[in-house]
Order: structure tokens, then C-alpha cells, then sequence
């Protein structure tokens, strides 16, 4: 997809400024958080779990070759397909030639990042094949021509009068004139076109939450059935996935749902929980006839080995944009690529380079937040300032930056002139404040005074009055 | 622990050089407090700042310059106190990562670790430290700064410490947890998100109907305090120290002298 995370200031000022957007975030901090600290509370073992997870995701991640090897042979086992693929046009390539084999005019699909990482829907479109989205959030962002806000939940930057004058401008081709405003009339109605799609749709693709190697499994994490849906009517299943989400063994799964649920949304499962193994077999009723699962790399095994690997523990769960200010603040799209908040942060800059997505890891008070709730304790402070630390030795922090921090940094390690810069700064700042006790105008700290008032420092500086009083014995 | 377990100990003060710059009073409250708890005080001349400033803006060999001063300047004392969570978690936690790799300083950078503690819970957790006979009739609401919630673990200690002053009563605000949007070079470099998180964690203490404001960090102070000046909006910001050192009757934060 198309990358604007260049444009990060802009968008987050158009964010700040856009009242719906600032209705929809705000609302952020009183519902998931809420949710999560309750339900993390009433699970005594929740924070063992927590370091069981993120234990466990270092082993596969140092053992991952073995895992995704021992996953394909389950899959070959069960009669399904791997196609390892290790940039998105690849992947794209290998989905639209699994679509064409099955002569595909519709694919329903279900919730997946991976596939918005790569843009599948464009391309599938481009290409002559019509994706439908089937969550009902990636529906509505589908029909607004937009992308997700939200990793779990898409359309979250979407007013409800929003969506009545867009289903009110979509629907009427199939015969829906009318214009609602109940949400759970505008869900029926939703699902009522939805409803033929499934049916006619000959391919469907999903991303996965998790595969299992012991098996040969994919699993899907949904709470409107959409994905089961989409996963078992077609005649062609595709799972597309990121390559770092194998785990070992079913038993494993189960640690991770545990957390997983918990805390994205604050359930303590999520509605469905679904296992794909295989396409059908004889004695099955339904399910698809061929199953294929998509692995994309793209620069993920980059990060494996590196002082970012901790990045791939990610369960793409949320928690850490549902808790963090910046993004309640400023909203999804400010972002400019697929993940926002806290991970955007911290993985976007791997992905679409660190050059465009320099705002990103900067624009971040460090006030912890996202790591304290991460459930795989990803220490995403950490690695923000590890590319903030990459961009000033490449040279990608702005001059005036580089030069301000140099200009500090000399003062700092030499002590003498330190005091003497600061005797004077206490002195004149206080001078400009008069008796006003602030100072309103900083010439060079726009960013300050544009914002708050400066208050005035007492007019000299601890060191010289605790030297007075030493040498005056007190 | 009681006093007596810091009696005749050498403790050393990290000033901050925000409260060396802006608000001395800070510096000698917080003098006075380990004082009261009978520790012996130093301030060690050669201390500037504690290098977050360059860490935080990725100039990490600055930082490990400023640090290795820090690291000299306060060898020797059996304690280092910083009436600041940020600065004291600069020094507690992330020295080591400065230091990664390098065996000989990680000796050193652990020792002084162990030995470096946000104020109030300096007072509290070692010194089993009570203000005794101080006074102020105000009501107070505590900001919690992220640094010394989440890395330094301070939470309770302030709030005890605040509860022992007579006449001095709590009232909590909304998510109190939350960042005041300060950041250190966030708060310039993104100074329009940095305004929208200041002005939701100041509509939030407003609401709690408190007269004053205290936290135990200059940085959020002077953030939080700065934008009130600029919204006209009465609330009295002051450092957790001056209040529990009986300097609670003087200008807040930003206040002018009429
Ligand atoms: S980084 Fe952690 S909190 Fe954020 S989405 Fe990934 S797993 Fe969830």
C-alpha cells in the first residue's frame, strides 16, 4: 500500500483538528484498556502467562526455519499447499494464480493485516478479480476507499452517521433505499449482502493468527464468524501469514489465547476460534477442496538476529495503540503505513525505511504505556530509540536537531561552562519574566511557547546558591 | 527501615538540571527532607545533567560521555538521590543499556544502579521517613510521572509521605496513570500532540477540584504548570519536596511574585 508516513506532522495535525477523529480516539481509552484491566485482574496467572509467551516466542523465533519446515510437512500431510514467498509482489503473484487456477470472478476475504501490508486488494482488483471484505470493519473501510485505523478494529475512525451515508450510497444497488441509522439495523444489512457473496465467492482468503506446526494448522481469531465463513464455503482456501506466526504445538496455542483476547478487546476468548487443517476430507460435510497457506517474509527474517528481533513476538493484538496517548491523540491514518501506534512505530521504520518513517519512533513521550501492557513484553520504547539512535549516526535527524542536541551536549560535558551558561540563562530568563513569574515567548523554543507559557526560573542557579551557603558555612 | 538505617550515611544529591536551573527550591526542600531523615548530604560539583536528553534523541555517545561524569562524579557516596523519577531511572536502568558490552564499566554502572533512588521513595522505602509538624491546608492532586511509575516503581511512597502533612487532604483525578504529554524534546518537537495530551491531563486535574497540583518530576511540573499559565486556569503547581519541607505557602510553579 501506499506509504505517507513521511507526512506524520501533517496528518497528525489534520488528526488534532478533525472533531470525528478525535470523538472516535478518545473514545479508545475508556473502552479496550478498561476492558483489559479487568479481565488481566480476574486471571490470577496473567502475568506468568505473559513471561510464558514471551519465552516461548524466543524459542521459535531462534529455532523459526525448523518450525515453518516442520509446519509445511504437516500441511503436505494433510493434503494443503505451501507457498513460501519472500517479498509481497511474490506473494500477490502466487494468490492471483491460485485465484486464476480456480477461476475466480470473487474472493470473500477475512480480516488480515498481511494482505493490506501488500496490498492484495488493489492488485486482485487491478487484475480482474473482485476481493470482498467480510469483516465488517474492513467492509466499511473497503466501500470508504480507506485503510484500517486500528489493527483490530479497522473502521474505528468512522462515525456512525458516517456509515449511514455510505452504506445509504453503496447499498442502493441492491435494493436497500433506505437510510439507517440503528447500528444493528445497519449490521443486518451488512450481512444480508454479505450473505450472497459467501456464497458466490470462489476463493476465500484469510490471514492467521496462528499456524501450528504439530499439525499443519491454521487458526483464525474472529468475533463475527465472517472468517469461518469465508474459510469454509469457497472451494479454495487461501491463509496468507507472515512467517513469524508458527508456534509448535496445539497446547502452545492455547498460552498465546489466553493472552491474546485479554488483551486486545478485554474478552476473555473471542467469539470464534477457528482451526483450519487440510482441505476437506471424505468424510467431512463441508470445507474447502483445496487449502493453500501463503508464507510472506518480506524483511521479517532481517529482523531475526538483530537488536529489533523482539518485534516478531507481536500478536497483533492492539493493547499497545489502545493504551497509548499519542495515538488516541492523533489517530490511525497520522501513521502513514498499515500498523499505527506503538508497533507502527517501533517495525514501520523496518519496513518502509527508516527515512520515510522518521517521525514515527520520535513522535513518542517514551511514557511506557504500550510496554507495560504488551502481552508478549515487547520493549517498544527501546526499540524507538534504537532508530532514533540509527537516524542520528545516518544522518536522517534534521540538522537543526543534530545541531541544538550538539550544542547542549557540549555544555553538558564540561561542567565549568555549564554553570556559567546556566548562571546567565537563569538570570536573563528571569529578567524577561519580570514579575510575571512566566516567560511567554521563547525565541528558540518555538515548540515550547507555542504551547504553554515558560516558567521562570528563581533567578539563581542551585549550584552557585549552594556554594554561597557552603562557603558561608551554612 | 527505620532513620537510623541511613544515619551517618553519605548521600549525595543528584540536583537535575532542570532544578538547577529553574527551581532551586527544589534542590535545597530536598536537602532538607534527607536531612530531617538524618542522612548525612553532598552534592558533587562536577554534575550537569544525567544525559537523558542526548539518549533520547539517539546521541548515544554523548550520553555516554555525560554518563561516564555522573558515574565519577558520584562514586564513593552509599547513596545517590534525585528528586526526580526520570533522572534516577536514567541512572538506575538505563546506564546498562549505554553500556552494553562493556564488562569493566557495567561494574561500575550496576554498582551505582543499585545505590541511585527517586526521592520520595528514597524517603519513605530507606529512610522510613514521616514529615512530622508540617502544615499546609490544601487540597492536593498527584500527578504520577511515567518515568517514576513505571521504571522506578513510586507510586504509594509520595501519596504516604503527602498524607502525613496535617491539614493537607488527597483528591485523585481520572487516569491519573496517564502521560502530561511532556517527554522531554517531545513536548518541542511535537508540540501540537504534545498540547492535545497536556490539555486532556489538565482537564482531568481541574475536574478532581484540587487547589494544588504536585508530582515529584520539574519536567511534567513545568509542562503542566506552563499550560495553565497559558489557559488561565487556577491551579498551583508544586514540587511533592516543597510541599512535604514546609515550603508548601510559597509562589507555585510559573507564579509571579504578586
Ligand atoms: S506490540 Fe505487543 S501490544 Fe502491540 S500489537 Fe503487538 S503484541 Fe499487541
Amino acid at each position: 500500500m501506499q506509504v505517507t508516513s513521511r507526512r506524520f506532522k501533517e496528518g497528525a495535525h489534520d488528526a488534532l483538528h478533525d472533531e470525528n477523529i478525535q470523538k472516535a480516539f478518545s473514545k479508545v481509552k475508556s473502552g479496550f484498556p478498561v476492558a483489559r484491566a479487568k479481565t488481566a485482574s480476574e486471571l490470577p496467572e496473567f502475568e506468568d502467562l505473559r513471561d510464558q509467551a514471551r519465552d516461548l516466542k524466543d524459542h521459535i523465533l531462534g529455532n523459526l526455519d525448523y518450525y515453518l519446515e516442520y509446519f509445511e510437512d504437516q500441511v503436505l500431510l494433510q493434503g494443503g499447499r505451501v507457498h513460501w514467498c519472500s517479498s509481497y509482489a511474490e506473494a500477490r503473484e502466487v494468490i492471483l494464480e491460485i485465484c486464476r487456477d480456480a477461476d475466480a470472478k470473487t474472493v470473500t476475504k477475512g480480516k488480515s493485516m498481511i494482505t493490506e501490508e501488500m496490498g492484495l486488494n488493489d492488485y486482485l482488483q487491478e487484475k480482474g478479480v473482485e476481493p470482498i471484505e467480510t469483516d465488517l470493519g474492513e467492509y466499511i473501510i473497503q466501500l470508504a476507499h480507506e485503510y484500517p485505523s486500528h489493527i483490530v478494529a479497522p473502521a474505528l475512525h468512522k462515525t456512525k452517521d458516517q456509515v449511514t451515508e455510505l452504506f445509504h450510497e453503496s447499498h442502493e444497488k441492491y435494493g436497500f433505499k433506505e437510510r439507517l441509522t440503528d447500528p444493528q439495523a445497519l449490521v443486518n444489512e451488512a450481512r444480508s449482502i454479505l450473505r450472497d457473496k459467501f456464497v458466490a465467492a470462489d476463493v476465500g482468503i484469510t490471514g492467521a493468527n496462528f499456524l501450528i506446526a504439530e499439525t499443519g494448522s491454521t487458526v483464525i481469531v474472529t468475533n463475527e464468524g465472517n472468517g469461518d465463513l469465508t474459510q469454509s464455503l469457497p472451494k479454495t482456501h487461501i491463509a496468507v501469514s507472515s512467517i513469524e506466526k508458527v508456534v509448535p504445538t496445539l497446547e502452545d496455542v492455547s498460552l498465546f489465547l489466553r493472552l491474546l483476547a485479554r488483551s486486545a478487546t478485554g474478552q476473555e476468548m473471542s467469539v470464534y476460534t477457528t482451526f483450519s487443517t487440510g482441505p476437506k476430507r471424505m468424510e467431512d460435510i463441508d470445507g474447502p477442496t483445496n487449502f493453500h497457506v501463503v508464507l510472506v517474509d518480506s524483511g521479517r527474517s532481517d529482523l531475526l538476529g538483530s537488536d529489533k528481533q523482539d518485534l516478531l513476538r507481536c500478536l497483533k493484538c492492539g493493547a499497545c495503540m489502545n493504551h497509548c496517548p499519542v495515538y488516541q491523540a492523533v489517530g490511525g491514518h497520522s501513521y502513514g503505513w498499515v500498523y499505527p501506534g506503538p508497533i507502527g512505530a517501533a517495525l514501520n521504520p523496518h519496513m518502509v525505511g527508516l527515512e520515510e518513517a522518521r517521525h514515527l519512533p520520535n513522535a513518542s513521550s517514551f511514557c511506557g504505556r504500550c510496554e507495560e501492557v504488551c502481552p508478549v513484553r515487547i520493549p517498544l520504547p527501546k526499540i524507538m530509540r534504537h532508530w532514533r539512535e540509527q537516524a542520528f549516526e545516518t544522518q536522517v535527524t534534521p540538522k537543526p536537531e543534530r545541531w541544538g542536541i550538539g550544542i547542549w551536549a557540549f555544555f553538558a560535558k564540561r561542567p565549568k561552562l555549564y554553570r556559567l551558561m546556566t548562571r546567565i540563562s537563569a538570570r536573563s530568563l528571569k529578567l524577561m519574566a519580570g514579575k510575571k513569574g512566566v516567560v511567554r515567548k521563547l525565541p528558540l523554543m518555538k515548540g515550547w511557547s507555542s504551547v504553554r507559557d515558560f516558567p521562570a526560573p528563581e533567578g539563581t542557579t542551585f549550584m552557585d546558591q549552594w556554594k554561597k551557603q557552603q562557603r558561608e558555612g551554612k | 527501615m527505620s532513620a537510623s538505617s541511613v544515619e551517618n550515611k553519605k548521600v549525595a544529591l543528584f540536583v537535575t538540571c532542570l532544578v538547577d536551573l529553574n527551581r532551586p527550591s527544589v534542590g535545597f526542600a530536598a536537602v532538607k527532607l534527607l536531612e530531617a531523615a538524618g542522612c548525612t548530604i553532598m552534592v558533587p560539583e562536577v554534575q550537569t545533567c544525567c544525559g537523558q536528553i542526548a539518549y533520547n534523541s539517539g546521541d548515544k555517545e554523548s550520553a555516554k560521555t555525560i554518563a561516564t561524569q555522573v558515574i565519577r562524579a558520584f562514586d564513593g557516596f552509599d547513596y545517590v538521590v534525585a528528586p526526580s523519577g526520570s533522572c534516577a531511572g536514567m541512572i538506575r536502568h538505563h546506564y546498562k543499556e549505554l553500556f552494553d558490552g562493556d564488562d569493566t564499566m557495567m561494574v561500575v554502572v550496576e554498582d551505582l544502579a543499585n545505590r541511585t533512588y527517586e526521592l520520595t521513595s528514597f524517603l519513605h522505602d530507606i529512610c522510613g521517613y514521616k514529615p512530622d509538624g508540617v502544615q499546609l491546608e490544601t487540597t492536593v492532586t498527584y500527578h504520577d510521572s511515567c518515568s517514576s511509575l513505571r521504571e522506578m516503581k513510586v507510586r504509594d511512597q509520595p501519596r504516604a509521605l503527602l498524607g502525613a502533612v496535617e491539614g493537607l487532604e488527597i483528591k485523585e483525578s481520572e487516569d491519573r496513570e496517564a502521560c502530561c504529554g511532556f517527554g522531554g524534546t517531545f513536548c518541542l518537537k511535537y508540540s501540537e500532540i504534545s498540547e492535545s495530551m497536556v490539555d486532556t491531563k489538565i482537564d482531568n486535574l481541574l475536574a478532581s477540584g484540587a487547589e494544588t497540583l504536585a508530582a515529584g518530576d520539574l519536567g511534567c511540573l513545568m509542562n503542566i504548570a506552563g499550560r495553565l499559565k497559558r489557559r488561565s486556569a487556577p491551579l498551583k503547581a508544586m514540587h511533592v519536596a516543597e510541599i512535604l519541607a514546609g515550603m508548601g505557602d510559597k509562589p507555585g510553579i510559573g507564579e509571579g511574585e504578586n
